[in-house]
């Protein structure tokens, strides 16, 4: 069943200084719910293109729509996490969980009870009170996840968000984001380079070829997740033939 | 460190007056008299009325021109780095002014603002006001991108992303530049005094060393050295506090 686009790029263009391409007649439209994934090799602008979508760079042709709405800047719908984290280091992390609460003007005593619950959900209970210099980089991680959720967003933006985190950390989070998809009614764009956790996380993966950054192909891995743990997904058929497939479109862009 | 040894840093000081209290009692200067004779003439000079209101005055020009320039520095800092065609036009003066010998501009102070108690706030402003710009505006521009970009993504108007994100994240180094500029600010309540040389700690200087009371005018050193160690010392404490806290920048 197709579900319907929430967020669609319509020709999305981008150049600095009128000489570099970053992007050039990005055509996309991305499913309500669903995790989609931008995928492609380093500088094929495809965190650019995220932050587009964010309304935090503007485009410099085309528009992108988000809820029927054309983008014009930010949006209390769309919630960013970023891959250095982010986090206010003179804050600590009840703060700076409720950071976009704040910003919101939202008052102390409510923000502080939402902000509790993601600290909780995200298991850092016992870390309301730290700053950022005292977590490790998958907490910090957490943090700027349970931050993004705690605004509300239809929409999260993710930019590769578990590059800094080691293995380990990096496969927990994958369960845990998928786990939170099932049972929030989320859209996620995450953008990643590793074609792996394309494969294993994404309803829809946008492929982007390099330099200017262009929809090379559209995949939809159609991988059965339900009921099965996280290593027969990666036995799974389906989610090598994509694996291989991606790699042999990939492999073209490696100098 | 001696002999396994740490050794407290007042130590060396308590070389030096052991040097001067030497030197002082074997006469051979006029200038220096023995170390004691200084400290017992500072205790004297302090409780007097002549003392109390110098000292008042000083420190009330220092604190208005600590005031003044902290009030007009940081903007202008912040300013600076956030609009490019403004930090370039007038990054060029403030470079100039900062290492400027402000002191000869004083007599050209007395001049248009008269002499008097604002002739000193005005050169204490001088002194101060150029390094806290500097120091701010390069704090406000190594304020990490990527804090800014998430105060917008979250919807953050232009207000908040200032008191928010930008001016916190440049605390530390707003704060070594209020440092820098207090310790400046107190040559500058000395130098202006001595120049106008009618008011406050200048007006002790010059009257001291007038009547060649070195003992009194030692101690007026003293003391004004303490004061400006303390100021800075003060801030500094301070600025560990918030470099705790920034510490993961």
């Amino acid at each position: 069943m197709p579900a319907e686009t929430i967020v669609e790029a319509r020709g999305v263009g981008k150049s600095y200084d009128g000489a570099v391409e970053a992007l050039k007649d990005v055509n996309l439209m991305l499913p309500h719910g669903r995790l989609s994934t931008l995928l492609g090799p380093s500088g094929c602008g495809k965190t650019t293109l995220l932050k587009i979508i964010a309304g935090l760079i503007p485009p410099s042709s085309g528009e992108v729509w988000v809820k029927g709405k054309k983008v014009e800047g930010p949006g209390p719908e769309r919630a960013f996490v970023f891959q250095d984290f982010a986090l206010l280091p003179w804050a600590n992390v009840l703060r700076n969980v409720a950071f976009g609460l704040e910003l919101r003007g939202i008052p102390k005593e409510q923000r502080s009870e939402i902000a509790r619950r993601q600290i909780a959900e995200a298991g850092l209970s016992d870390f309301e009170s730290s700053y950022p210099h005292q977590l490790s980089g998958g907490m910090k991680q957490r943090v700027g996840l349970a931050r993004a959720l705690a605004v509300d967003a239809d929409i999260i933006l993710m930019d590769e968000p578990f590059s800094s985190v080691d293995e380990q950390t990096r496969r927990k989070f994958q369960e845990e984001l998928l786990d939170l998809l099932r049972h929030k009614q989320k859209t996620v764009i995450f953008v990643t380079h590793s074609i792996e956790e394309a494969a294993y996380l994404s309803d829809q993966i946008v492929l982007l070829s390099p330099r200017p950054g262009t929809v090379s192909k559209i995949i939809q891995p159609n991988i059965e997740r339900a009921g099965r743990n996280p290593d027969e997904i990666r036995r799974d058929k389906n989610y090598l033939d994509v694996v291989e497939e991606i790699w042999q479109i990939l492999k073209h862009y490696v100098v | 460190m001696l002999f396994g040894k740490k050794i407290p840093i007042f130590f060396s000081l308590v070389i030096w007056f052991i040097v001067w209290e030497l030197i002082g009692q074997a006469g051979l200067s006029t200038i220096i008299p023995p170390f004691s004779r200084v400290v017992a003439a500072g205790i004297t000079i302090v409780p007097t009325e002549k003392f109390s209101a110098a000292a008042s005055i000083s420190l009330r020009s220092f604190a208005i021109g600590m005031a003044l320039s902290l009030a007009i520095g940081i903007p202008f800092g912040v300013l600076m780095a956030r609009v490019e065609s403004l930090g370039r036009i007038l990054g060029m003066w403030v470079n100039i002014f900062v290492s400027a010998p402000i002191s000869a501009l004083v007599p050209i102070l007395m001049a248009v603002v008269g002499i008097g108690e604002t002739t000193v706030v005005v050169t204490v402003f001088l002194f101060a006001v150029f390094v806290i710009i500097l120091d701010t505006r390069v704090g406000v521009k190594q304020a990490d991108r990527s804090l800014v970009e998430m105060a917008r993504s979250f919807g953050a108007r232009r207000d908040q992303l200032y008191t928010k994100v930008l001016i916190l994240s440049a605390l530390p180094e707003i704060l070594a530049g209020l440092r820098l500029g207090a310790i400046r600010g107190v040559k500058g309540v000395v130098i202006g005094q001595l120049l106008v040389a009618i008011i406050g700690v200048g007006e002790l200087f010059e009257l001291y060393s007038q009547y060649f009371l070195m003992e009194e005018f030692w101690a007026l050193v003293i003391i004004v050295f303490m004061f400006a160690l303390a100021v800075s010392e003060a801030i500094a404490f301070l600025e560990k506090r918030v470099e705790y806290y920034a510490s993961a920048r």
